[in-house]
């Protein structure tokens, strides 16, 4: 535990240094703020801000948070239909690798077209870009089932489905917590993303409006925001492994002591 | 009457003949063992009792009805111990009846005393021996609610000492529950120490070219496998095993 926390404040420390000398470097030289703020600037701003960037916070976080669940419940449902049915499998797994090709800056308006500027556009912008991931993850833990387990499963007279809840699933569950990872991260970009296409409220709202308005102060404000929130997402989707996942963990810690 | 019953079973691979024309039958209570080298086609006798593949001719017959290509009349054991890593002991315990009926905790709670294994009631399967894993392996066979368990050479991957303790265990358990076990295994010791009866395989394609009743009486001890008995069995099976038979 103790060594956990010495390891963890290694990469805080390089921040601080890099934070420093960032400050120094860019007082020194005295580069004007609309280019390049110092890093205090951009936290005062953070502070004197604060109530009208809480705003955008909330707005994008329960963004994230909807996008999400939408994303990972078509990402699983994909692959346990793709999973259960072979002939689908055949005919739409090249698709699916097709889907991630489609460039979201351009689909982005075309939904603004079709859908307006309500939710369902920006919850289908996110859902494509982390459905994917877990769809992947998810199938090849399913597909990856330990031959020993199925064949006793199978002898014991195991029916298909209890094949899938009793084995399969549970199996493939490591698997879909690294999917899982990945799209959190690719959800906040998402979100962000189809903030662009128009919104009211939201941390991709404030970085346009700042930008055009040269506040470049609030542009590195949005974007430690935009990392901030990554972080967090990730760092909760570890937690519920830990908690979910409680022999795989007990397995490491043996390993390693 | 005759619980288990293969009648003129064949099987191949593409064209690879594995069974020929196999017959073989079980009673109810007994404690039958299979005895062939390796690759005679012993796993295969149980994967078309298990109906994981069907025999190319022949049937397949329990308790009088015809079972030829259905899974899940028969409990089985593996040569590994293939329990679930999520699930605790207990939990795995109780798969086999899961899967068929109803989940009894007190029957596998019961049956985790018997095998000494009450301290792991709730730990994970890594946390076990081989030898252990194999007990839990055991138990949760001998709870499915199927009339007879097919071991699959399950001591083969362990220890000499353990692999006896195991077999001292397996009688020791079996002596009470009394349940109708077909036992595979390369291992004549192994065969003589378990069982009332041996089917000796012979090779390529299988047939069942000798049966040998063993006459020991139970309870068995360790004393049994020095006896002069004992020995004079072993080295007759032993060369049964050896003698070619398709030549007659
Ligand atoms: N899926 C398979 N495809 C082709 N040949 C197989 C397959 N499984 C087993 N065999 C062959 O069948 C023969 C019998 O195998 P098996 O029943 O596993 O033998 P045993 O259990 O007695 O060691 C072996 O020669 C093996 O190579
Ligand atoms: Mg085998």
């Amino acid at each position: 535990m103790i060594k956990k926390l010495q390891k963890g404040w290694r990469p805080i420390f390089v921040l601080l240094l890099l934070f420093i000398g960032w400050e120094f470097t860019a007082r020194i030289t005295e580069i004007p703020t609309w280019l390049l703020p110092t890093p205090s600037q951009i936290f005062n701003e953070l502070i004197n801000g604060w109530s009208s960037v809480s705003v955008h916070l909330t707005s994008t976080i329960k963004l994230i948070f909807l996008g999400f669940v939408s994303g990972v419940t078509v990402g699983l449902l994909t692959a346990f239909i793709l999973h259960n049915i072979p002939f689908l499998k055949e005919s739409l797994y090249p698709l699916l690798i097709l889907s991630q090709n489609i460039p979201i800056i351009v689909l982005a308006p075309l939904l603004v077209i079709w859908f307006g500027f309500g939710l369902l556009p920006k919850l289908i912008v996110i859902t494509l870009v982390c459905f994917f991931p877990i769809t992947i993850s998810a199938m090849d833990g399913f597909r990856q089932v330990a031959p020993d387990l199925f064949h006793y499963m199978q002898m014991a007279g195991a029916t298909k489905r209890q094949l899938f809840w009793k084995l399969e699933l549970p199996f493939a569950l490591p698997s879909i917590f690294s999917g899982l990872k990945i799209s959190a991260t690719y959800s906040v970009m998402g979100a962000v993303i189809s903030e662009w296409l128009g919104s009211e409220n939201g941390i991709g709202v404030y970085m346009t409006l700042s930008s055009s308005s040269f506040r470049t102060d609030r542009v590195f404000v949005a974007i430690f925001l935009i990392m901030l929130l990554s972080l967090l997402f990730f760092i909760v989707i570890n937690w519920l492994e830990r908690f979910i996942i409680r022999w795989k963990a007990e397995e490491k810690n043996r390993g390693a002591s | 009457m005759e619980l288990l019953e293969l009648q003129n079973v064949s099987f191949s691979y593409r064209d690879k003949q594995i069974l020929n024309d196999l017959n073989l039958f079980i009673k109810n209570g007994e404690f039958v063992t299979i005895l062939g080298p390796s690759g005679s086609g012993k796993s295969t006798i149980f994967q078309l009792i298990g109906g994981l593949q069907s025999p190319h001719t022949g049937s397949i017959i329990l308790e009088g009805n015809d079972i030829t290509g259905n899974r899940g009349h028969i409990s089985y054991m593996p040569q590994t111990p293939s329990l679930l890593p999520w699930r605790t002991i207990i939990q795995n315990v109780v798969l086999g009846q899961e899967l068929k009926a109803k989940k009894n905790y007190k029957t596998a709670d019961e049956m985790l005393q018997k095998a000494g294994l009450m301290e792991y009631r709730n730990a994970f399967p890594h946390e076990l021996s081989g030898g252990m894993k194999q007990r839990v392996a055991f138990s949760r066979a001998l709870l499915s609610p199927q009339p007879i368990i097919c071991l699959d050479e399950p001591f083969s991957a362990l220890d000499e000492l353990t692999r006896h303790e195991m077999q001292l265990w397996l009688l020791s358990i079996w002596e009470q529950y009394k349940k109708t076990i077909i036992f595979v295994t390369h291992n004549i010791e192994e065969s003589l120490f378990l069982s009332d009866r041996i089917l000796v395989l012979s090779d390529k394609p299988a047939r069942i070219k000798q049966e040998v009743i063993v006459p020991f009486s139970r309870p068995r001890n360790e004393e049994l496998m020095f006896s002069e008995e004992f020995l004079r069995h072993k080295k007759m099976i032993h060369d049964f095993l050896k003698e070619k038979v398709g030549q007659e």
